[in-house]
């Protein structure tokens, strides 16, 4: 599984990081992780609210910071 | 509709601790109570229901809407949709490459850039529970004509060269509909609201409580001196003023409701808060990134322009 967390240099940007790495560690799903920041990227998504959570190239949350238990839900 | 908790705050600071109603103290007091609380609930209850229905309203959604529109369609559209659509500044830059990869015209994307922060749901509140329904009603009025006439203006200059960063030729993708339970988005508008809240309470208190002291011991010919009255200077200065206050709105709205009470022309006071959340800092300072500085410094000469010209006209007729 290939897990790409958009962002634009934002606060929230930065925790979705930190909770996708805590939902990871706690379920034991094993996933890839990329933050991506270059812009070319995030706009050929289509996401226009960081932080974006994207999962094997689907969209699957914008502009929210989820919490570790809502990833876990999103992942499975 | 805050009639009985006026009368338990009156009693209170008057019968209870029996300070005078002329004395400056009580005075304070009286103001300081009653109206943190009135405002806190109405901050609480008007943020619930616009954060709760903008989760019907994404950012994307609008965007494949404008797409392709007429662009007076689009300018006013745009104005409408930045009343009910959300807006952080950390997302001003995905936002407008968003709409430019849409082929929205720049015109029409400014249009939403300046409606979106000047309309969000802290101001709203904050002008509703302070001012009313027909002041609120006036500022979004005149905020939505501001955000149409700048984004046209913009349109007709030719500016596209100005954006540093091209986004990808091909149109974005239309996103499929992230399904979301009404229970959901009523949890997350509760925990945003609560949130928000905690992060703006201070700022209310503080705006609460100087606005209370000026209201108990400052004297109202003090005020139409300085801040008020007939002088050509008070829109503009106001204007200015406004620029770096971006993340104090909550705090400051409170003084400029005194300010009023004790003298300040209403236009002036319109003006003032226009320019606090249309005009903001940090948002420039973002979009430096994609947008030259000439492009930022005609945005925000039209729009201070426009905002001070309403102060006028109503300076003018309001009096």
């Amino acid at each position: 599984m290939k897990i790409e967390i958009l962002e634009s240099g934002c606060v929230s940007c930065r925790s979705l990081e930190h909770n996708v790495r805590e939902a990871l560690a706690k379920s034991g799903i094993e996933a890839e992780v990329e933050v991506v920041e270059d812009l070319q990227r995030i706009m050929a998504y289509g996401v226009m609210r960081t932080p974006g959570l994207v999962v094997d190239g689907k969209v699957l949350s914008m502009g929210k910071n989820l919490t570790p238990d809502e990833i876990i839900g999103l992942l499975s | 509709m805050f009639d009985w908790w006026h009368r338990i705050v009156s009693h209170f600071v008057f019968e209870t601790l029996g300070l005078s109603p002329e004395s400056a103290a009580g005075s304070a007091l009286d103001f300081f109570l009653y109206d943190t609380v009135k405002i806190l609930t109405l901050l609480a209850v008007i943020i619930f229901l616009i954060t709760f229905v903008r989760s019907y309203f994404p950012t994307e959604k609008v965007r494949d809407w404008l797409e392709g529109k007429h662009p007076l369609v689009g300018h006013v559209a745009a104005a409408l949709f930045g009343i009910i659509t959300p807006f952080c500044s950390c997302s001003a830059i995905p936002l407008f490459l968003g709409f430019i990869q849409a082929r929205i015209p720049l015109g029409v994307t400014f249009s939403y850039l300046i409606s979106a922060p000047m309309n969000n749901e802290i101001a709203i509140a904050m002008l509703f529970s302070l001012f009313g329904w027909k002041i609120t009603a006036l500022y979004i009025g005149f905020g939505l004509l501001v955000a149409i006439v700048a984004g046209i203006i913009i349109g007709k200059l030719d500016l596209e060269d100005e954006i540093l960063i091209k986004p990808p030729e091909t149109p974005p993708p239309h996103l499929e509909e992230i399904k979301i339970p009404v229970k959901e988005r009523l949890e997350e508008a509760w925990g945003y609201t609560l949130d928000l809240l905690k992060k703006v309470g201070l700022y209310v208190l503080a705006g609460v409580g100087i606005g209370a002291f000026i209201h108990g011991y400052v004297p109202s010919d003090l005020i139409v001196r300085y801040a008020g009255g007939d002088a050509w200077y008070a829109v503009p200065l106001a204007t200015i003023l406004g620029v770096p206050m971006y993340s104090n709105a909550a705090g400051v709205m409170p003084l400029i409701e005194v300010l009023t009470q004790k003298g300040m022309l209403m236009g002036t006071a319109l003006s003032f808060m226009m320019a606090i959340t249309a005009l903001s800092l940090p948002e420039a300072m973002i979009l430096k990134k994609i947008l030259s500085t000439k492009l930022i410094a005609i945005f925000f000469g039209t729009v201070a322009l426009g905002i001070m010209i309403i102060g006028f006209i109503f300076n003018a007729i309001l009096r």
